[in-house]
C-alpha cells in the first residue's frame, strides 16, 4: 500500500486537533507552551510532506522558518512567565486577569 | 512497503506521545512525552527524504527546546497536580466542528492543487543539504538574516527578563543579608 500525501495531511490534521484540545483545556501556562508545539510541529509535517510531494523546496523553507519563530517564541516566553512566577507565585491562566473591565 | 509500515509506526507513536502530553496531569510526564513525540517527528523528515530538516528537528526541539523547558519547570512548582480548565461545552463543539472543517479542506486540497507547478524545483544529482542551501542562500537570503536577528532579539530578551538578581549568589551571603533581601522584597510588593 503505497503512502501519499493525503496520508501525511491527515496525520497533521489529527496532531493539530490534539493540539488544539490541549489549548482548550489547559490552564497552567506552561502546560500551553506543550500544546503550541504540538500545533507548530504538526504544521511542520505537512510543509515537508507537500515539498516532498511536488517536488519543491519551498515547503522546507517555510518549515525551517517555523523551528526558528519556535525556539524564539520559547525564549521570550519562558522569560515572561519567570518574571510573572517570580511576582505572583503561580502561572494560571485565572489568575491573569488584570486587564478585564 | 517498509515505508508504509515505518509511517504508521511513527504515527501511532507520535499521536499517542502527544495525547499523553496533553491529558496528563504530571507536568514532568507531559515534558518527557512532549520530547519524545518530537524526535518521533523527525522519523517522518527522514522518510520525507528532508534530511537536514530532520536533524535540525532533533537538534532545535529536543536538543534546546526542551533544555529551556526543563530549566523553566526549576522555577515553578511542578511536583502539584496541575489544575484543569471545567469542560464548556459551546467550546467543545466549536472545536469539533473546527477539526471536522480542517479535515474536509485539507483532504480536498490536494485535488485543488494539482496543477500547481514547482516553484523551486529540486535539482537532480544534489543532496539534500546541498540543495537547501542552495535555496536558502539565494533565494530566501533576506528572511534568513531577518530570523538572524529576531533570535538575537529573543536572546537579549530571554537575558533581560530572566536575568534579575543574577548578580547576587545566595550562597555566598549570609544570613541576616538573605532575611533583609527578603524584607525589601515584600516592602517593594506592597508598594507596587
Amino acid at each position: 500500500m503505497e503512502i501519499g500525501l493525503n496520508h501525511y495531511l491527515v496525520l497533521s490534521t489529527i496532531l493539530f486537533a490534539i493540539g488544539l484540545v490541549g489549548v482548550m483545556r489547559r490552564k497552567n501556562l506552561l502546560m500551553l507552551f506543550f500544546a503550541t508545539e504540538i500545533l507548530l510541529n504538526s504544521v511542520n509535517i505537512s510543509f515537508a510532506a507537500i515539498s516532498h510531494y511536488y517536488g519543491d523546496l519551498t515547503g522546507q523553507m517555510l518549515a525551517f522558518f517555523v523551528i526558528a519563530i519556535a525556539a524564539s517564541e520559547v525564549a521570550v516566553g519562558l522569560g515572561l512567565l519567570i518574571v510573572w512566577h517570580k511576582k505572583h507565585n503561580n502561572i494560571d491562566l485565572d489568575s491573569m486577569s488584570t486587564m478585564r473591565g | 512497503m517498509f515505508e508504509a509500515i515505518a509511517f504508521y509506526l511513527f504515527a501511532f507513536l507520535t499521536i499517542s506521545m502527544f495525547y499523553i502530553a496533553v491529558t496528563t496531569s504530571q507536568a514532568l510526564y507531559a515534558l518527557s512525552s512532549l520530547a519524545a513525540g518530537m524526535i518521533f517527528i523527525s522519523a517522518f523528515f527522514f522518510i520525507l527524504g528532508a534530511d537536514f530538516l530532520g536533524a535540525v528537528q532533533i537538534v532545535v526541539y529536543s536538543g534546546a527546546v526542551m533544555a529551556l523547558y526543563a530549566f523553566g519547570m526549576m522555577f515553578f512548582d511542578t511536583t502539584r497536580d496541575v489544575k484543569e480548565k471545567q469542560g464548556n461545552k459551546a467550546i467543545i463543539l466549536g472545536l469539533s466542528v473546527i477539526s471536522a472543517a480542517l479535515i474536509v479542506v485539507i483532504v480536498s486540497a490536494p485535488i485543488i492543487g494539482s496543477n500547481i507547478e514547482a516553484l523551486y524545483p529540486m535539482t537532480e544529482g544534489a543532496g539534500n543539504v546541498k540543495e537547501v542551501g542552495m535555496v536558502l542562500f539565494t533565494k530566501y537570503l533576506v528572511p534568513f538574516e531577518v530570523a538572524a536577528v529576531m533570535l538575537l532579539v529573543a536572546m537579549i530578551a530571554g537575558i533581560v527578563l530572566a536575568g534579575k538578581k543574577m548578580d547576587l549568589s545566595l550562597t555566598l551571603m549570609n544570613e541576616q543579608e538573605i532575611l533583609k533581601m527578603r524584607e525589601e522584597d515584600k516592602n517593594k510588593k506592597v508598594l507596587s
